[in-house]
């Protein structure tokens, strides 16, 4: 059974309903149950959890720590291109945006590449938008050995690709696929992809099986946080992450709950998710499972940041430019959003360690498995 | 209801049928257990005079048999061992035991593993008993086992659920039927590995060596639908939480 058949035989009116008449005590025997399950993160992440954020909190930070550790790993993206045959309206890198495009060429890579690595960074994320035949597998099959050549980890977020597709990635360095559902909402999907290829909600959804069949080391899934009721999406990502690691269990995985943020031509959240929705989102997952990378963008400001370093949170970027060739020549033109935590990786660091953790940039060496 | 393969049993009991002391007590005893499923050793099958007096009036109890291969020391004669049971009694369902160590008798996990896949592909309901592995069971799944059957303790050693904490692990991942085997010694162990979420259990030398086994049948009867209901009611939790006195979330309501 695919996971849209298992999605389409959930009842989202009556997990709603669920969801929203969880009570107190759901929530207690979720904080008293020593391992996650679904039913759990259901009263985790519902109304009548927000009385117990704090002993959330607690929790999460002592789970956190116990598997973790104080390491948090450090990654930056790097932008390869904003090339998009997609119309999508809360995305800055929309086709019908008029923004200067830009795909990196080699010798700008390089110079990228080199900017990154002067900041300590040894775990890199491609992105690009969605441009199958411009930024397609031919491009990405002549920069991975490129980007592999100087990063030890290397994790990709780029549009769906076939399986085999990925397969030969793995072969170039592939070690991670960031993909995002956005909303696990059909209906609200359809609303907000209104042209290409991204259109297509069950390709997308079925992208995570894809990816792990092809034998990639991690796989990262998220929403949108703010296209549909957050809490109901936070929890269909908890049900695609079960259904992953449950079928797929030699993968590893990883989450991304970035909030909506303002970008050119774009759209305001139409579910507001607060800073205390944040927290409590964070550490649902945390509770929910031990073992789960969680991330965090540099689209929170930096207070709000460094008060979540500690709260579950085992990946971060800093110092990001989302715009292709943004580390050479910053400017504002080319953003898919609008970053909020401008600080460098040093006074990141800095801040991280002042709360007694430990900034990890290198995590992975390929060459201890290659054979 | 528990489903295995394509068979539905409304018994979550499963029994064996050594060491009693007459085949009349045994069957006696899994009647009074309710167990509609129950095994045998191939080893134990009287070939060459064509009966058998345990199989026999097993056979018109109308229990269902679950051959096992136990003796067989490596896949080869387990994969032998469950031919010959399909030929004999006509069943393809077999309860794959590989324990070359006389002492313990500890399955052996790589013979076992290669068997399954073998006896997977050719079409057979595989039941693996297996060491309490968790990547082991999700191993065996793969290859399509119908079920994993991981013991609780040393076979035949009444010593109870010693691997408890890994049989958490193996009912939390899998997505096939769990049913703990071997080392069940007490009706209240059997409640207790129903409790954890097991779908069954399989119980012999329990109920067997006994001082009434029949009587002892019911109370694993009992045992076993007790667990099976306490775990559906949920357990209540243990309370784990202190009082924490520094706020990591004061934060927010500055």
């Amino acid at each position: 059974m695919s996971f849209l058949t298992y999605l389409q035989g959930i009842s989202r009116d009556k997990l709603k309903l669920a969801l929203y008449s969880a009570t107190s005590g759901d929530v207690e025997r979720a904080l008293n149950s020593p391992e996650g399950d679904l039913n759990s993160l259901l009263a985790l992440l519902s109304p009548a959890a927000e009385p117990y954020i704090e002993q959330m909190a607690q929790q999460s930070v002592r789970l956190t720590r116990q598997r973790f550790g104080a390491n948090i790993g450090m990654f930056l993206p790097l932008y390869l291109s904003n090339l998009c045959a997609n119309e999508c309206d809360y995305c800055g890198f929309s086709m019908s945006n008029k923004l200067k495009r830009k795909t990196l060429t080699g010798p700008e890579l390089d110079a990228e590449m080199a900017v990154i690595k002067k900041l300590g960074y040894d775990s890199i994320l491609l992105v690009s938008g969605e441009h199958e035949t411009k930024v397609g597998i031919d491009y990405f099959k002549q920069v991975l050995p490129q980007v592999k050549h100087q990063f030890s980890y290397l994790a990709m977020e780029v549009q769906p690709l076939a399986e085999d597709e990925y397969s030969e990635l793995v072969g170039l360095g592939l070690d991670a696929v960031m993909i995002y559902q956005e909303t696990y909402n059909p209906q609200t999907y359809a609303e907000h992809h209104i042209r290409g290829k991204k259109k297509d909600f069950a390709y997308r959804l079925d992208t995570p099986e894809r990816v792990a069949k092809a034998g990639v080391d991690k796989i990262g899934l998220g929403v949108l946080l703010g296209l549909d009721d957050w809490r109901l999406d936070a929890l269909l990502l908890g049900h695609h992450l079960a259904y992953l690691e449950s079928k797929y269990w030699r993968s590893r995985y990883s989450v991304s709950l970035p909030r909506l943020r303002p970008c050119t031509g774009g759209i305001a959240p139409k579910a507001e998710l607060t800073d205390k929705g944040l927290v409590q989102l964070i550490c649902a997952f945390r509770l929910f499972n031990q073992q789960l990378d969680i991330s965090l963008s540099t689209r929170e400001a930096p207070q709000l940041r460094d008060n979540l370093f500690p709260l579950g949170i085992t990946h971060l970027s800093a110092g990001s430019s989302t715009q292709p060739g943004g580390y050479v020549n910053p400017d504002t033109q080319l953003d898919q959003f609008e970053i909020s935590d401008e600080r460098t990786p040093a006074q990141v660091s800095h801040a991280m360690k002042r709360r007694g953790l430990n900034p990890v940039w290198k995590d992975w060496e390929s060459a201890w498995v290659a054979g | 209801m528990l489903k295995i393969a394509d068979h539905q049993f409304s018994s979550r009991l499963l029994t064996g049928t050594g060491k009693f002391s007459t085949p009349r007590t045994m069957l006696e005893a899994i009647e009074c257990s309710g167990s509609e499923l129950v095994t045998m050793a191939m080893k134990r099958l009287d070939l060459k005079s064509g009966s058998d007096d345990i199989l026999q009036p097993l056979l018109s109890s109308g229990v269902k048999l679950l051959p096992n291969t136990s003796g067989a020391r490596n896949a080869k004669e387990a994969i032998f061992a469950a031919e010959l049971a399909r030929e004999i009694l006509d069943t393809s369902w077999i309860k794959l035991e590989i324990h070359p160590d006389p002492k313990y008798l500890m399955p052996d996990p790589i013979e076992t593993l290669a068997a399954a896949k073998i006896l997977c592909d050719k079409g057979f309901i595989v039941l693996p008993y297996v060491h309490a592995d968790p990547v082991l069971c999700r191993r065996l799944e793969e290859v399509g086992c119908a079920a994993v059957m991981p013991l609780g303790s040393p076979i035949g050693s009444n010593q109870g659920l010693v691997t408890e904490t890994f049989l958490k692990m193996i009912i939390e991942q899998a997505r096939v039927p769990v049913i703990v085997d071997a080392g069940i010694g007490a009706p209240s162990q059997a409640t207790r590995a129903m409790e954890l979420g097991a779908d069954a259990v399989l119980v012999n030398t329990a109920i067997a060596s006994s001082r009434d086994p029949v009587a002892m049948g019911r109370c694993f009867a009992s045992a076993v639908q007790t667990g099976r209901e306490a775990y559906l009611a949920g357990l209540g939790q243990v309370n784990s939480v202190a009082s924490e006195t520094s706020p990591l979330t004061g934060f927010l309501n500055d």
